[in-house]
């Protein structure tokens, strides 16, 4: 019997198959999006590493056939920040969830913003903590039950792309995972940007954020969010706002590298205070 | 290999032990260095923050020691020789991240330049009080590399023992300075770089398909791929198999930390530095370390001129610990005088390997300060009574 | 022969680097073994300023003083805060317009006042003090203080750096 070839088969450790995602999960459909923007990229898949931190999506690490790195909680922004430093040429990106970079990681996150390294930040945003069961995270919306909210979250939640955008990011967009194309393009303008790019994805949790919250199956989430999205390019971030079940606006939000990133601004500075040093050389690497 | 020539500030200086420890580094090739100010540690990243762009390397201020430690593991994996400098609460924060380096058999140096805790403490005031916390401060089982100098000249001359070491086993290596180490200024003398030598970093020659992640060589420490060769390789601080990949078994778990415990323990020997003088015959011993020991010297002094018979030993390396110097000089000596900066943490590694074999006399001191000569030659005293 | 020193003073005098040179040219040039501390006390980063060193033939083991030989008070509070360490035979050095110590030293100089005289700004206090060190307590050799103000100093500031260590010297020479 043929077995047919996965057309990202090259891209995935398919000796690692099947992967840990539940059925209805949207981190699958977030992968092959970046999976298919990184195959029409410039990038070949040596120059590409990706870095991930712990929690459902900081498991992606562990599935594509890339230098991947599964770092520690809420780490993965510095991690790829001292790589990139080391390995400028290197395309860094950043692949994990909103607990990970906006909770824990929340600090990085802005100060990666300021620091405006050069890397790529892909953030499943499921509204809910998934692999430890189902908590309140930054995203919550407020009144959606979680464990750890049991009578509705009081809090207002982060509204990510404005963050972003605050922070200093030069590209921001948000998609959902229904939006497959609007996403996998997205990722591909972000992974080509010079400075911090930032894509949010909006994913279901059916198996505790959309059961807790009696939202249905993956597939009526796939509908709300069919329904329930206005693709709004070039909207403010601070329309971004997600209510329990009102409708949220997608869209590319923030577009323009034009900044100095880290690693520019640094060469730029240093090569006029140090032009009659001859020890000096423009920095390129670390590299033993 | 020997040390690259743009690093090497060869030559006669005067430096206090934070810039020896930038020198240091310098010189054992590392070019990144991510920190976070700190009292007292900060000139070392100053000093490497002043000299790195005219080397041809990076310094990188973070938000914090938790991105300090994290960042440096990137930069390692990115292809540089990296360190961290922080002191206490700073090394409190960066706890996890020396569990990572460990599991995922990163090298790089943790430099804590230690001042009185708990808490805040004292910033600006010397301690010995994070040894315990070097060695067993990162949850779960491991072994590690901790280093301790004892003048501005050592925080130069082991700084290089601490890279090669981190190399050399793929381990994080603690380099345990103090408050009035650090802030001392005495004559340093660096050699030429042909005088100096590096280990060099694990790099595979493997072809990836030839290539296991953590097949380990014969003692026990995997070679390392380079990003960006077609390794493909995953890095991950679960428990991983030989493929790299997250394998959730007791089986692997056993495996994989025997083995990480093992690449430190079964070469112990070549690990361990201590300055021993005078042991055969000794009625005491005074066993220190760090600033510490150079009280002791004084004391050891003063006790001959008394006419007690005492021996020294000045530990370099606090972890691993020379258990069996310490068991061999328990069976001769009447008793063991340990003097330290802290309320008695190394003198229970003391009380361990001599097994009551010989009078154990803890000497502590809760930091602020150092020992008065006084109180360690009384010690020697006590401990030269026949009970 | 082992000689202890405290240099004490305000925060900007340049009291760190006073002790750095005395130092490095006692450790560098005049062969001796040489060990500085800053004082980080509570207030070191604030107004107050201090610095111990110790000079000696032999190695030097114990890192602080224990007494003093030589105080060098570039403020009245370190006068106040200091004087109480120095030994019977110890000396008491003193800016001594900054200072009142009349009636507890004669080893007075006015070195910010011939700092502004000489080069306009009190920027070389310091380095003129060194040279008053130098020739009133005969601690290290005058050229090992010029090697050591050479190596330590911007480069740009050599040049008057060691005017200024020759001033201290001469106005010790000429009110001895």
């Amino acid at each position: 019997m043929s077995k047919e070839k996965h057309p990202l088969s090259d891209y995935l450790r398919e000796d690692r198959m099947p992967h840990m995602w539940c059925p209805g999960c949207g981190i699958g459909i977030a992968v092959s999006a970046f999976l298919n923007a990184l195959k029409q990229s410039r990038y070949g898949q040596d120059d590409v590493v990706l870095v991930s931190g712990i929690g459902c999506a900081g498991r992606v690490a562990g599935y594509v056939k890339l230098d991947s790195f599964h770092t520690t909680h809420g780490r993965a922004i510095p991690f790829a920040e001292g790589l990139k430093a080391a390995s400028p040429k290197t395309k860094v990106v950043v692949f994990s969830g909103e607990g990970d970079l906006m909770s824990i990681g929340g600090n990085h996150f802005i100060h990666a913003g300021r620091k405006n390294m050069s890397i790529t930040i892909l953030c499943v945003n499921n509204l809910n903590y998934a692999m430890t069961g189902g908590q309140v995270s930054p995203t919550t919306p407020a009144k959606a039950i979680t464990a750890t909210a049991p009578f509705g979250s009081f809090c207002q939640p982060f509204n990510l792309p404005f963050i972003a955008e605050a922070a200093g990011a030069v590209y921001v967009a948000r998609w959902t995972v229904f939006h497959v194309r609007q996403l996998q393009k997205a990722i591909l303008e972000a992974i080509h940007k010079k400075g911090m790019s930032f894509v949010e994805i909006i994913s279901p949790c059916p198996t505790l954020y959309e059961r807790r919250n009696q939202m249905g199956t993956a597939l009526s989430r796939m509908n709300f969010y069919r329904e329930n999205t206005v693709i709004k390019n070039g909207a403010s971030t601070k329309d971004a706002v997600m209510d329990l079940d009102k409708p949220f606006i997608v869209g590319k939000f923030v577009d323009d590298d034009s900044k100095l990133t880290y690693l520019e601004a640094m060469n730029e500075y240093y090569d006029t205070t140090f032009s009659c040093d001859a020890n000096y050389h423009t920095y390129t690497g670390s590299k033993i | 290999m020997k040390a690259k020539l743009d690093g090497v500030l060869t030559g006669v200086h005067y430096m206090d032990g934070d810039q020896a420890a930038c020198e240091g580094a310098l010189a054992a090739g590392c070019r990144y260095i991510a920190g976070y100010p700190i009292t007292p540690s900060t000139e070392t990243v100053e000093r490497f923050a002043q000299r790195i762009p005219c080397v041809g390397g990076i310094f990188m201020q973070m938000e914090d020691e938790i991105a300090s430690s994290i960042a440096i593991q990137g930069a390692v994996w990115g292809g540089a020789k990296a360190m961290t400098v922080t002191s206490g609460p700073g090394f409190s924060l960066m706890m996890e991240h020396i569990g990572y380096a460990i599991m995922t058999e990163t090298p790089c140096v943790f430099v804590d330049v230690q001042r009185g805790g708990p808490s805040t403490g004292l910033p600006t005031m010397p301690s010995q009080s994070d040894l315990m916390q070097a060695r067993w401060g990162s949850h779960g089982d491991y072994d590690l590399i901790a280093l301790c100098p004892n003048s501005p000249q050592e925080c130069f001359d082991l700084m290089i023992c601490a890279f090669n070491f981190s190399e050399r086993f793929r381990i994080p290596v603690m380099f345990m300075m103090d408050e009035c180490i650090g802030h001392m200024t005495e004559k340093v003398v660096i050699p030429h770089p042909d005088d100096i030598e590096i280990t060099p970093r694990r790099y595979t020659a493997k072809r990836p398909q030839d290539y296991l992640l953590y097949g380990p060589c014969d003692d026990l420490v995997p070679e390392m791929p380079e990003i960006g060769k077609g390794y493909h390789f995953h890095i991950t601080g679960l428990t991983h198999d030989e493929r790299g990949y997250p394998d959730m078994t007791v089986d692997a778990q056993h495996r994989l930390i025997h083995r990480l415990i093992h690449k430190i323990k079964n070469y112990k020997n070549g690990i361990v530095m201590v300055e021993a003088d005078d042991l055969d015959n000794a009625e005491v011993v005074v066993l220190s370390f760090g600033i510490t020991s150079r009280i002791a010297d004084r004391a050891i002094i003063d006790a001959k001129n008394s006419g007690i018979k005492t021996g020294k030993i000045r530990l370099k390396t606090i972890w691993p610990f020379p258990d069996e110097l310490v068991k061999n000089v328990s069976q001769k000596a009447r008793a063991i005088v340990v003097p330290e900066i802290n309320a008695g943490q190394i003198v229970r590694e003391v009380e361990r390997a001599a097994t009551d074999r010989c009078r154990i006399i803890s000497v502590p001191h809760y930091g602020g300060g150092v020992h008065r000569v006084e109180t360690i030659y009384d010690a020697i005293i006590e401990g030269a009574k026949v009970e | 022969m082992t000689k202890e020193i405290r240099i004490s003073g305000f925060g900007g005098q340049g009291v760190i680097l006073t002790a750095y040179i005395i130092g490095k040219a006692a450790s560098l040039y005049d062969g001796k073994e040489s060990s500085l501390i800053q004082s980080f006390g509570p207030e070191a980063r604030g107004s107050s300023c201090s610095a111990q060193l110790i000079i000696s033939d032999e190695k030097i083991l114990y890192p602080y003083i224990a007494g003093t030989d030589i105080l060098v008070a570039m403020s009245q509070s370190a006068l106040a805060k200091f004087f109480s360490e120095v030994k019977k035979d110890g000396v008491v050095i003193y800016e001594n317009e900054l200072v009142d110590a009349k009636n507890i030293s004669t080893l007075g100089i006015p070195a910010t006042r011939l700092s502004e005289e000489e080069f306009g700004k009190s920027f070389y206090s310091n380095v003129i003090m060194v040279g008053y060190i130098t020739a009133v307590t005969g601690i290290i050799k005058l050229g090992s203080a010029e090697e050591a103000v050479r190596t330590s100093v911007p480069s740009h500031t050599v040049e008057n750096n060691l005017k200024a260590l020759e001033t201290g010297y001469n106005f010790a020479k000429n009110h001895a």
